[in-house]
């Protein structure tokens, strides 16, 4: 059928290897890219909902709706709680705004712009770099505006500075190992409602059966050794440890565990993932 | 547009060669051993229907995904062995713009500048002069969802240009748009190609290959089914349809006896059709000027005229001898659209 004739081989070529992207290309791909993240906050400034208002909402119900009675069987009072919850309050930011990005890369898929962006030569982790670099400057925000609600509603840092530093970066590192369940499932589900619920299924035991809220001690025994090995008890045990000069040897063994494992086992998935999605 | 533009350039050096290529997903063969060549500083059309294959194609040649077996070059790079190499040198306009709808135009292609390896200067700059060209200067600072359908598409092929890409692909352009925002993309496409850029263009639109291409590929169910110069592929597809509607319905019947009867510039029966019209097929230029000649020779006073071009169905129904292969099953929407 057909009227003009193509020559029968594809003319030979010389094929050099493809060059590797320099790390400055990569660092200035990825620059590129938090921008782009960034500005979307700027111009859609609701986005920043979550982490402003989550902490101040959650600590003002913990504290004065459940403070009173949980901080009696702390042997202290609603003040007692506070101590007790407010750091575990800062694990808890790790998840909640870790789960922003997985929707916001799902749109992404959705819209046709990763195309755009596939279609370039940069390296395709620079996408997910970015976005995970965004999602921490997020957690940086709700973090800070925990501490500061944490400080009105009377909890005592006691000179715990570092602690509370380096349980802030405890946070983070927990959180962006976190991000890459996210970033999967973000890549994998139909829409940003899936993703939404998924997180939730994922995140309400992960976060209520665990030492965040409430002491362990008086839970049934399996729910108790559940919450001994779940990865939110560590990281609320190693930053109350660290904020109130607790021992922290446990709750930070079980976190930087779960951190390596976690970044080791879906960073690689959601990276091929990405770059396979077609 | 002169006639000499679209003549088939096969004397030029090969820009895009594709051989045997084949993509499947599935058990859909969404490629099934694809053969084509786009020369240097042309447009190739890619006609075809829904589900035959134009995306997944374009796909390929972008290295958004990779073909399951034969041959792809692009500029001189091999889709499958050099793929950040190739991705230097093309652009790509999809089906549904690509760009980020939160950030304003000109942000949307400093963005893109940058991840290209621009300065933040050039960047900037580039921006600013495809903004210029691309009419959309007024708008820079506004949000991209805040453009109209033909903004937006003008916003994704200035996109596509930053990188002054050597090809590029122009996958379903117009899909969508309304007939006036249509000649304006068609209008930058033409615009792009007069500097020198080589297009593979897929289209659904028998018109808009005729407008903007000087060869032709039609597939269909992951094959070629013809290919060549437009003007060769539509002498044989039958051609155009000359349709007349005198301005007083009386001079119907008498104007398509008159010709009828004497069937001037060549032997093609006139019908009358019950909307009015006397439509002629038509199968060469002179012919036509010869019945338009007549047509005034009688004193018919007419309505309207109109010219058209074979349909998609027909193309498909004078080069297969059967029609075009409708969507059927539900595997188009898997094939054409990311999955």
């Amino acid at each position: 059928m057909s009227t003009a004739t193509l020559s029968p081989t594809a003319p030979t070529i010389t094929i050099e290897a493809d060059p590797k992207i320099s790390l400055r290309g990569h660092i200035r791909h990825t620059g590129a890219l938090i921008r782009r993240n960034l500005l979307w906050i700027k111009q859609d400034p609701e986005s920043m909902m979550d982490a402003v208002l989550m902490p101040v909402i959650f600590t003002l119900l913990f504290v004065y709706v459940f403070g009173g009675s949980i901080g009696q069987a702390l042997g202290g009072g609603q003040s007692a709680y506070v101590q007790y919850v407010i750091p575990g309050m800062v694990a808890m930011m790790s998840m909640n705004i870790a789960q922003g990005v997985g929707t916001g890369f799902n749109e992404d898929f959705n819209k046709g712009i990763m195309d755009r962006f596939r279609s370039l030569p940069i390296g395709r982790g620079s996408v997910l770099v970015a976005k995970i670099s965004v999602e921490l400057v997020r957690l940086l925000v709700a973090v800070t505006i925990q501490m500061v609600v944490a400080l009105l509603v009377g909890f005592d840092i006691n000179g715990h500075w570092l602690g509370l530093l380096a349980a802030v970066g405890l946070t983070a590192l927990f959180g962006s190992a976190i991000m890459w369940i996210f970033l999967v499932l973000g890549v994998t589900m139909k829409n940003a409602q899936s993703v939404q619920a998924m997180g939730f299924l994922v995140m309400m035991p992960l976060q209520f059966g665990s030492s965040i809220f409430a002491p362990t001690n008086s839970m049934p025994g399996w729910l108790e050794s559940f919450t001994k090995y779940n990865p939110m008890s560590g990281l609320a045990d190693a930053s109350r440890g660290l904020m109130t000069g607790g021992p922290i040897a446990h709750g930070l063994t079980v976190t930087l565990a779960w951190t390596i494992g976690l970044t080791l086992a879906m960073a690689p998935v959601a990276i091929r993932k990405f770059t396979r999605k077609a | 547009m002169t006639r000499t533009d679209k003549n088939p350039e096969s004397g030029r050096p090969v820009a895009v060669s594709v051989r045997g290529l084949v993509k499947h997903f599935g058990e859909t063969k969404a490629l099934d051993g694809v053969d084509l060549d786009v020369h240097e500083g042309t447009v190739l059309g890619v006609l075809g229907p829904n589900g035959a294959g134009k995306t997944t194609l374009v796909r390929c040649l972008s290295t958004l995904i990779t073909p399951d077996a034969g041959q792809a070059v692009v500029a001189g790079y091999d889709v499958v062995r050099q793929p950040r190499q190739l991705r230097r040198v093309i652009g790509l306009t999809g089906q549904y713009a690509s760009v980020d709808e939160k950030l304003s135009g000109r942000e949307n292609l400093y963005l893109i500048g940058r991840l290209l390896d621009l300065s933040r200067k050039e960047a900037r700059s580039r921006a600013d002069a495809l903004l210029e060209r691309f009419s959309l200067t007024d708008a820079a600072t506004r949000p991209a969802r805040t453009y109209s359908g033909g903004m937006r598409r003008r916003l994704d092929l200035a996109a596509s240009m930053i990188g002054r890409p050597h090809v590029l692909y122009l996958d379903e352009p117009t899909t969508g748009l309304d007939p006036r925002t249509r000649n304006e993309v068609w209008a930058e496409v033409t615009h792009m190609v007069r500097e020198g850029v080589t297009v593979l263009l897929t289209t659904q639109y028998m018109e808009e290959a005729e407008q903007l291409a000087s060869e032709l590929t039609v597939i269909d169910r992951g094959r070629v089914i013809a290919n060549g110069g437009i003007d060769e592929l539509k002498a044989k597809v039958g051609g155009r349809t000359l349709r007349i509607r005198p301005a007083d319905p009386l001079q119907l019947h008498p104007l398509a006896q008159a010709l009828e009867q004497h069937r001037p510039g060549g032997p093609v029966p006139a019908v009358p059709t019950e909307s009015g019209e006397v439509l002629v097929p038509i199968v060469s230029d002179d012919q036509l000027t010869a019945v338009v000649a007549e047509v005034t020779a009688r004193g018919v006073t007419i309505g309207s005229i109109s010219v058209e071009l074979p349909s998609l169905d027909e193309v498909f129904l004078s080069l297969t001898g059967e029609k075009a292969s409708a969507p059927q099953q539900a595997a188009p929407e898997l094939e054409e659209v990311a999955v």
